[in-house]
């Protein structure tokens, strides 16, 4: 069944959060941009509510007195695949990880401003509407153009020389644009499920492409790390 | 064959590993080896000494007999001496080696002389060698002397060439242990010269003995028995050598050796031809002695020999075992079966003993059962030369157990003439078989109550009474009809038989007791020590156990967490208990004490409590009679009692550790759960507050308002409490005890990167300068910590430097470390102040209009630690400050190169 307008504007956002006064201020802001909120307060309000509501983009507390979020989101990826984006409070990194892993599509940590949430849930929904379409087979960002077809990269009109796993690596990260991946799901996709394990892999694997890609590679702009959890490509 | 037989045997391989191994740990011994006295050993130890003494080694002699020699004397010159002890015995002094003073003098070469001396009473070890074996120990090397006749296989030989036999023995052990066999050698003639002479010491013996002693035939036996041990010794060397260059694989089959101790008091002969013949096989032994019931019956002075007998076999390095059994050739049997032992040992006794008909002797029984294994007879010496214990042993036999045999020969004759009395009424109505009947009656009854020797005098005493006042001629020892002889002489043999039968069913009867009573001690002090749950209850229950089954006074000793016995509780129970002797039993983890080789004069016994993983104690007491541990099966039952204990206290040690455990975890969860809780109610309201404030500002921006300004600055505080609370929070979390890194590896460039990636605001007045190398090594760490150090050293530098000052970021290896330095150019840091910075709540300057809690640093130092780094503060020339940390680097992951 097509969406009707599948656009960033007029879609469905639901939010499962305990604190009124944060459902209240990111009610505002999002309704402020013209898109439709629908609230929940606890984990089984919120399942009713996806399942009633059909909404494009979901913002869960992890953090909810009647569950664990982590389980909320298997139970709705089951049979959903609509993108989720979660908010923790927690100090543990951990539980962001296992969220991310068990399908959750990006996440804020709290306290977060109106101005990053926006920002994620555009990211999101942008990247949802062009899921659908055809990739294209060139991938621009800063100065340099991949040819995924091909297997060629270039930077400012110069080809650079990657190794199959750097290629490999990079396509990966390409086609997920804005999006967190996971360092689980990085070396499952790249190295394959024996290596979910191998960290180091990607260290050296990731600076290589930092080295060759970024003007300055310790201050990346495009292949970005999220610390303790993974990484992130920004194309623009 | 393939190449397998080239490889070393694994066992060999093993054994010599660990040969080696003991051998790096201990001392060295080296053995100056004589055929007798006066061959010039402790001259040759000296020359030695003073050759080592001249290469700057530390050379100290610990004992030394100069025997007033001039020669000697004058080598003695130059060396180190560790003052002897004074011992007082029987009113003399006697002067002793100090073991204590040259274990703390410690050496790397000591000259111990006289390796098989016996020390006063008083000293820690009754024989000098085993002073020289703690010396080894302590990593010593021993330089020594020995004699042929007191290594104790040849003893026996020794004693019998030259018809003297010393006391004085040191274990084969200690010679085939030995690093060097240094052979002094003089030929008889030129030591007879040297006799004549008086230049050979003799101890004061009988001027017979000597004469004997040093006749040319002995000397020269001596001569080769010498020789031939030091060329069997150089022989094994020799093949040992060959066999680790591996030039050679000789097939070798594991003869092991079996030899069976019997009751017959002169076994010590078989024992020792048993070790020689190991020796030369040069294969291990084993020894065992079967406890027959009619065995256990055997007088305490014969057990004793067999005990000894035992001894004797373990100090010539035999596994020795004693087993019980109703037979004692398949109990050998089976022990040789399941041991795997081709060869049996057994003595020939030269007395042909006369069998009954259908008994076979031990030797005969062993040879039909087992027609598959060699069996070696040894001739048990006949005449005997040495020691006598029976006068002694008979006298102090216990004079309660005389009193009881005297009562029953008082009892017997009582019987005998109670029986007389009550039948002489009814001789008219009652047959004389009947009355006979009535005396075996009484002859039954004697032998159950009184043992054998009682019905004996019984059988004896009825004969007569009923000779003198029943058989006519009556009241006379005459007989009128022959035929009463054979009534005699048949009554006298029922009646010596029927008590014979029933004694020993009675002492069976009584050794059964005994077993079972064994077995239930037992079996209830394992049942008490399983349910207890304390230490206090195993020592508690184990004092009850020993006390009342051994009827000694008995306390346990426990270690404290530095391995050294608390001792007061015990004192109350054991008064004359001695600490020292204790805590040596628990570090050596060796009896002591009481029946030991160790301070045997001692009125108690102390065992180690050894449990599979270590010694948990040791068990102390005091026995009212002490032979009582002498006494084979007790010690055997006391050797259990303790390693029953001993696991119990183990059991009990590792309950104690997983309840710990547990409550450890269990705190932790408690902890990281409230954190949790606490994380998400503080931040949740702090989330509201920022949100709503900035929708405020931009609502109020949207309308024109002037007061958007201040909804931003309720904003500004908003997360200035919240970065607040994310401190105190991390603080919390460090300070709950274990913060434990997930460690991973990490690039610290990236780390860097994830740094600067969240700190552009905080950045923007100040030039970043980063020195990062392109090749650092990854770094095995916790990121997510390592960020917050950064974070928060970075922002120690925006606080504390003026705007447009630079502020750098640089990394290297050095060293095996990874240094990661952040820099400013801002004013540095106050004089002495480097250290106080990194506590907690302490600030730059007191005070300061500077934002912060003094938590930052404090945060910093805990998670470098935790990563086993360091951490510091220091101010740079011309100007600014450094804080540096440091992480330690593993060795690099394996990275499989990629197929191109």
């Amino acid at each position: 069944m097509p969406r009707e307008t599948p656009g960033e504007v007029h879609a469905n956002i639901l939010i499962v959060e305990d604190e009124k006064e944060i459902r209240r201020f990111a009610r505002r802001a999002l309704e402020a941009e013209g898109y439709h909120v629908f609230e929940a307060d606890n984990l089984q309000r919120g399942l009713i509510e996806t399942g009633t509501r059909k909404p494009d983009l979901i913002v869960l507390d992890l953090g909810l007195p009647d569950g664990d979020g982590k389980d909320f989101i298997r139970g709705v990826r089951t049979w959903n695949d609509v993108p989720i984006i979660v908010l923790s409070a927690r100090i543990e990194e951990n539980d962001k990880v296992d969220a991310l892993d068990a399908g959750a599509d990006d996440y804020l940590s709290k306290p977060f401003g109106v101005a990053e949430l926006m920002a994620r849930v555009r990211a999101t929904l942008r990247r949802r509407m062009h899921s659908g379409e055809e990739k294209g087979s060139m991938v621009y960002f800063g100065d340099v153009v991949i040819d995924l077809a091909n297997r060629r990269v270039t930077k400012t009109g110069v080809p650079v020389h990657l190794t199959q796993i750097e290629f490999r690596l990079l396509s990966v990260l390409s086609s997920h644009p804005e999006k967190v991946l996971t360092h689980r799901q990085l070396l499952r996709e790249v190295w394959g499920p024996s290596h979910v394990e191998h960290s180091h892999y990607l260290r050296i694997y990731m600076g290589h492409l930092r080295q060759k890609l970024e003007d300055n590679p310790t201050r990346p702009k495009h292949l970005i790390t999220e610390t303790g959890i993974g990484y992130r490509f920004l194309p623009a | 064959m393939t190449t397998t037989d080239q490889r070393p045997d694994p066992d060999q391989l093993l054994s010599k590993i660990k040969e080696e191994a003991a051998q790096s740990r201990r001392g060295k011994l080296k053995i100056f080896f004589g055929a007798s006295p006066g061959v010039g050993k402790t001259y040759a130890m000296l020359a030695e000494a003073q050759r080592l003494r001249a290469q700057g080694q530390d050379v100290v002699i610990g004992v030394i007999e100069t025997h007033g020699r001039s020669e000697t004397a004058v080598l003695v010159q130059g060396l180190e001496c560790v003052p002897a002890k004074q011992v007082q015995h029987r009113g003399r002094t006697l002067q002793e080696f100090d073991l204590d003073a040259a274990l703390k003098r410690r050496p790397v070469v000591m000259l111990v002389d006289e390796l098989a001396h016996s020390n006063a009473p008083g000293c820690r070890h009754p024989k000098r060698w085993q002073d020289v074996e703690e010396l080894l120990a302590a990593g010593v090397d021993v330089l020594t002397t020995v004699n042929v006749q007191h290594i104790e296989s040849l003893n026996d030989i020794v004693g019998g060439i030259t018809g003297i036999r010393v006391q004085e023995t040191v274990p084969d052990r200690i010679f085939a242990e030995a690093s060097d066999i240094v052979l002094v050698d003089l030929p008889p003639d030129d030591l007879l010269i040297r006799l004549r002479e008086g230049k050979v010491y003799l101890p004061d013996q009988a001027e017979r003995a000597i004469q004997n002693f040093f006749r040319k035939g002995n000397l020269i036996a001596l001569r080769e028995l010498a020789l031939r041990l030091t060329a069997d010794r150089v022989d094994n060397q020799m093949r040992a050598f060959r066999h680790s260059i591996m030039d050679e694989q000789v097939w070798q089959t594991r003869d092991t050796l079996l030899a069976c101790i019997g009751p017959g008091d002169l076994d010590d002969k078989v024992v020792r031809a048993a070790a020689r013949l190991a020796a030369r096989l040069g294969t291990d032994w084993h020894a065992v002695y079967v406890e027959t019931p009619g065995l256990q019956r055997l007088s305490e002075q014969r057990r004793r020999a067999i005990l000894k007998t035992i001894k004797l076999a373990q100090d010539l390095g035999a596994k020795t075992a004693t087993l019980a059994a109703q037979e004692a050739a398949e109990a050998v049997l089976d022990y040789a079966r399941r041991n795997n032992l081709g060869k049996i040992v057994v003595g020939r006794s030269t007395r042909q003993r006369l069998h009954w008909p259908g008994q076979s002797s031990f030797l005969r029984r062993l040879g039909a059962l087992a027609p598959d294994i060699d069996l070696i007879t040894v001739a048990r010496e006949s005449k005997r030369l040495h020691w006598e214990l029976g006068d002694e042993a008979e006298a102090e036999r216990p004079v309660s157990k005389r009193r009881e045999r005297w009562r029953g020969y008082l009892y017997a004759a009582l019987t005998c003439i109670g029986i007389t009395v009550a039948v002489t009424p009814l001789l008219g109505p009652l047959e004389q078989t009947n009355i006979v009947m009535l005396f075996l009656l009484g002859v039954v009854f004697v032998a159950f109550r009184f043992g054998r020797r009682p019905a004996v005098l019984a059988a004896v005493l009825s004969v007569i009474f009923f000779d003198f006042f029943f058989v006519s001629p009556r009241f006379t020892m005459r007989v009128s009809d022959v035929q009463y002889l054979l009534t005699f002489a048949v009554m006298l043999i029922v009646g010596i038989v029927t008590g014979h039968l029933t004694s020993s069913l009675r002492y069976q009867l009584r050794v059964a007791r005994y077993r079972e009573e064994r077995a239930q001690s037992l079996y209830e002090m394992s049942k008490a020590l399983s349910s207890a749950l304390v230490e206090e209850q195993v020592v508690e229950i184990s004092d009850k156990f020993v006390e009342a089954t051994f009827r000694a006074k008995a306390a346990i000793l426990l270690p404290d967490d530095a391995a050294k016995l608390r001792t007061p509780l015990a004192h109350g129970k054991l008064p004359a208990l001695d600490p020292a002797i204790a805590q040596w039993c628990f570090d050596k983890n060796v009896p002591a004490g009481a029946g030991t080789d160790t301070l045997p004069a001692s009125a108690q016994l102390y065992l180690p409590l050894k449990a599979p993983m270590h010694v948990r104690g040791v068990l102390a007491l005091e026995p009212h009679n002490p032979r009582l541990l002498m006494i084979p099966e007790q010690r055997r039952l006391l050797d259990t009692f303790a390693m029953l204990v001993a696991i119990a206290l183990e059991r009990i040690h590792f309950v104690t550790i997983a309840q710990d455990t547990l409550v450890k975890m269990e705190s932790e969860r408690l902890r990281n759960s409230l954190l949790a809780a606490l994380s998400h109610d503080l931040k949740t309201p702090l989330t509201a507050l920022i949100g709503l404030a900035e929708t405020l500002a931009l609502d109020l921006v949207a309308a024109q308002s002037g007061h958007a300004d201040k909804a931003d600055a309720i904003r500004e505080q908003a997360l200035r409490t919240s970065r607040l609370v994310h401190n105190l929070l991390e603080m919390a979390r460090l300070q709950s005890g274990e913060l434990r890194p997930r460690k991973d590896w990490q690039s610290i460039e990236e780390i860097v990167g994830g740094t600067l990636k969240g700190l552009d605001t905080l950045l923007a007045g100040h030039p970043l300068r980063l020195d990062l190398p392109a090749d650092l090594p990854l770094v095995k760490c916790d990121a997510i910590l390592i960020e917050r150090v950064l974070v928060n050293l970075i922002e120690n530098c925006t606080k504390y430097t003026p705007p447009g000052t630079t502020i750098g970021i640089t990394a290297g290896k050095t060293d095996g470390i990874m240094r990661v330095e952040v820099w400013d150019e801002g004013p540095g840091l106050p004089p002495g102040q480097e250290r106080v910075i990194f506590e907690k709540f302490a600030r730059g300057e007191k005070e300061s209009v500077i934002p912060g809690t003094g938590l930052g640093l404090a945060i910093c130092e805990a998670i470098v630690l935790a990563h086993a780094g360091k951490i510091w503060a220091e101010n740079r020339v011309p100007r600014g400050a450094r804080f540096v940390f440091t992480l330690p680097l593993d060795t690099q992951p394996n990275v499989e190169p990629e197929a191109q």
